[in-house]
């Protein structure tokens, strides 16, 4: 294993002159098994405590530390710096406005999210003193789509994000669909209504770049096409 | 330095913190009145979301159960230290808040017949003690992340406000009121002063002054050195859960569900070791119990490895199906932090730090209290806490699993009623007193000043690792001592700490630092009360005291903060009688 890596990172600070730029950091491997974070928490620590990033959780479930790394987008807390191309270049979130470093604007991201209804829409009221029934099957629906912890790996790599400013995005379209297959939720209709236009699920292209990024191993394209399945279902 | 804008906003009722404990109370308050939220991150990044294994509740889906069984056990894992009335509260509030997640949309676990799924947790049984009883209400073993995010969805639709990256930075009081928060914005600089009628902490957990912990970066424990800042007592800090299954050299947590589910530990022999301390449920005993239990092992010289310091978790005989279907997570956690496959080889696991019992007392109603041993109970107007940040007590010296996600809905949604009915009741806002929040402001603008050598980490390093090693599992007088000695000059070099990064924008270094200011202050309440309290009891061992002694500590911990940043300590007695049921009176504890 090499005794360093060099981190070269994406640095921005809108309270200074200059433009964006990149600087290069050598990270000192110390242990085996040493995360992208790592090496930006070290940087920090020891090198340069004006870099910026978000993190919390540091076990890739808190879904804050979404940035791009050597051109993909992943989360720095579970990217393993041994499995990475020396130099590895860290930059933020691709198409999203930088407020600093590797923090990036989310606002755009989450207004979409809570565009689609991203809560259960229920008709009638529950049962009074229990549970609503769901079976195994049914609630097995709903597996690949409730574990997306929205980082915005998915969406900020969307060649159709990028260019069409009103498009959804896979991850809302996700998280739409995790409602609709619900057996509990009755908004199908309404959430249907608001994403089946071109800036809804027919924006998809099938580019795929959503499946590669999402770090929970998710599959927004298949969800997309569900929807889409479901729209003409309903049509004809 | 250079002026620094100052915003005021008003809402009746301010939640610090967007955890499941502040989103339960946001939703209960704000339908009656005004509500905000202010949180450190994105409310779906709060440390609920790493909650693994279920929230426990007496539904007997799978089997017969009582919640006058839970609350037995809750009584017993508390090592007699939690208060009776507020554990009756949580124990027969549990169903009916369960099934209303459910009915939020929580994508629960399912049974066949369709109900909710549960399994087996440590320190849950029937019949007060008899055996492993199914009880821990469980989505796969994500449910914190589902509970979190179902939270925050009825959040969005409810509408509630929140003003997200924004760190608190001093409680205001107006006499004995408390009647807002001033924090900073993250994202863009600048003070906010929010003025409140009512205002609760949902502030998290302290674990992260530990070197090996389960816990997100964010839980540094702002909200109980605030607390102390002003003048305000924080109660049994000494006890700090340590969760026997943390991955081997990373922290992360391996939840209980993996034995629940039917997985046990090994020693280095191979040998079942927790049949000898646990001799009826063995790998299901309370947290404590196993992990010093896992310490006693390795000091024995029967630990794995070439150090000898760490025990094996297998669970691959469940197959591969069950691990898959039901703690898909954890494969996940052991594949990228162990690099091992749990489906074919044991995962490599140590203690690690992992819940905060001690916090800002709180009673039954999430009213923040003061009280001592002659002066009853009173609640500091205005002010409520909730979740890990509180104590309410129902954890007492030790919390069980899965009873930390009850917790913060039970007591979060009572807080949450009780913070609208006072701010209804108030009418005026009480104002903000004269020169609100220049404590917080100059804490801020003397750091983007500073100058000098001395950094942030290198001080935070200390800490956390002789906190560990003097404060951790085990402790007596000798590395008790010697840490409040540490504690103070950590303390000293602080005074002179520097940041580097001066600017208003995501000034990361400002946070970090704050936070250790933080960690610094509380720890020495950590350490005095533990050095204090000659017993063993729950969470806290003394190798030197190695019983719990009812007859002289049979009573709750108080930290007040003196001018200098010593710690005077206080106590109050243990609320033993229930509401409604006679008192669990403290007997011998085995598992």
């Amino acid at each position: 294993m090499a005794k360093s890596v060099t981190f070269s990172v994406f640095r921005y600070d809108p309270e200074q002159g200059r433009k964006p730029h990149y600087t290069d950091y050598q990270v000192d491997i110390e242990r085996p098994g040493m995360m992208v974070l790592d090496g930006l928490n070290q940087i920090r620590w020891r090198q340069d405590g004006t870099l910026a990033y978000r993190r919390s959780c540091r076990e890739g479930v808190c879904g804050s530390d979404g940035i791009n790394v050597n051109g993909v987008n992943m989360l720095s807390c579970i990217t393993h710096i041994e499995d990475l191309k020396d130099p590895i270049v860290v930059q933020p979130l691709p198409s999203m406005p930088v407020i600093k470093d590797l923090v990036v604007d989310l606002t755009d991201f989450y207004e979409k999210f809570y565009l689609v209804k991203p809560y259960l829409i229920t008709k009638g009221p529950p049962p009074s003193d229990r549970e609503r029934l769901q079976t195994p099957e049914q609630r097995k629906l709903l597996d690949g789509l409730y574990e997306c912890i929205l980082c915005a790996c998915c969406t900020t790599s969307c060649p159709s994000y990028w260019a069409d400013p009103e498009y959804l995005g896979p991850s809302a379209l996700l998280n739409a669909w995790r409602f609709i297959v619900d057996s509990r939720d009755d908004g199908a209709d309404e959430r249907l209504e608001i994403i089946n236009n071109r800036n809804g699920a027919w924006r998809c292209h099938t580019i795929l770049n959503c499946v590669e990024a999402c770090p929970k191993l998710l599959n927004p394209t298949e969800a997309i096409g569900q929807i889409k399945k479901t729209i003409v279902q309903r049509k004809f | 330095m250079a002026n620094i804008d100052v915003t005021i906003h008003k809402h009746d009722v301010l939640i610090v913190g967007a955890g499941g404990a502040g989103l339960r109370a946001a939703l209960e308050a704000s339908r009656q009145v005004n509500t905000a939220v202010i949180s450190q991150v994105y409310p779906t990044r709060s440390h609920t979301v790493s909650a693994q294994g279920g929230i426990a509740a007496s539904l007997g889906n799978v089997e017969p159960d009582n919640w006058l069984w839970h609350m037995f056990d809750t009584v017993k894992g508390s090592d007699y230290l939690g208060d009776q009335d507020a554990i009756e509260f949580l124990c027969r509030t549990a169903p009916e808040v369960v099934i209303e997640l459910e009915h939020m949309g929580l994508p629960f676990s399912r049974i066949e017949g369709g109900t909710i799924f549960q399994r087996r947790f440590g320190g849950h049984t029937k019949d007060y003690g008899k055996e492993a009883v199914c009880r821990a209400c469980a989505a796969a073993d994500r449910t914190g992340h589902t509970l979190l995010h179902t939270l925050f969805e009825q959040c969005i639709k409810n509408g509630v406000a929140f003003y997200n990256e924004f760190f608190a930075l001093e409680i205001l009081k107006n006499e004995d009121h408390v009647v807002g928060v001033l924090a900073w914005d993250i994202v863009h600089g600048g003070f906010h002063i929010f003025h409140s009628k009512a205002t609760m902490f949902a502030t998290g957990g302290y674990t992260r002054v530990y070197r090996t912990t389960s816990n997100a970066h964010i839980n540094t424990g702002d909200g109980l050195s605030l607390t102390l800042r002003a003048g305000l007592c924080v109660e049994d800090l000494e006890f700090v859960q340590f969760h026997p299954t943390g991955i081997y050299g990373a922290g992360n947590l391996i939840t209980e569900g993996v034995r629940g589910e039917g997985g046990y530990l090994l020693n280095k022999n191979g040998d079942r070791f927790m049949k000898t301390y646990a001799p009826t449920v063995w790998d299901l005993a309370s947290r404590d119990v196993v992990s010093r239990a896992m310490a006693e092992e390795m000091r024995h010289g029967r630990g794995c490895g070439e150090k000898g310091d760490f025990m094996l978790l297998k669970l691959d005989h469940l197959g591969a199906d069950l691990i898959h279907e039901r703690l898909p997570g954890i494969w996940d956690l052991a594949h990228v932090f162990a690099h091992v496959d749990c489906t074919k080889e044991p995962i490599p696991v140590t203690p690690t730090a992992h819940y905060s019992m001690g916090g800002i007392p709180t009673n039954r109603f999430a009213e923040v209290v003061i009280g001592s041993m002659d002066q009853p109970e009173q609640p500091v107007k205005g002010f409520y806490a909730a979740g890990e940040s509180a104590c309410a007590s129902v954890h007492g010296a030790n919390r069980l699993g899965c009873n930390s996600l009850l917790d913060i809905v039970v007591f979060g949604r009572e807080g949450g009623r009780k913070m609208a009915a006072f701010a209804a009741s108030l009418g005026e806002y009480v104002p903000l007193p004269d020169q609100a929040g220049a404590m917080g402001t100059a804490e801020v603008k003397n750091l983007l000043a500073t100058t000098g050598k001395e950094r942030m980490d290198s001080i935070w390093e200390v800490l956390r690792d002789t906190m560990e090693k003097n404060c951790g599992v085990f402790r007596t007088e000798e590395t008790l001592t010697a840490q409040k000695q540490i504690v103070e000059q950590l303390c000293r070099r602080f005074k002179t700490v520097a940041i580097d990064d001066k600017s208003m924008t995501y000034n990361l270094d400002l946070l970090e630092t704050l936070e250790l200011g933080h960690m610094l202050d509380f720890s020495r309440a950590i350490v005095d009360g533990a050095l204090a309290r000659q017993e063993s009891r729950g969470g806290h061992y003394r190798d030197d005291y190695p019983k719990r002694d009812d007859v002289t500590w049979h009573k709750h911990s108080l930290a007040y903060q003196e001018p200098d940043g010593s710690i005077r300590l206080d106590y109050k007695p243990v609320r033993m009688k229930p509401l409604t049921v006679p008192t669990f009176p403290p007997k011998e504890r085995v598992y």
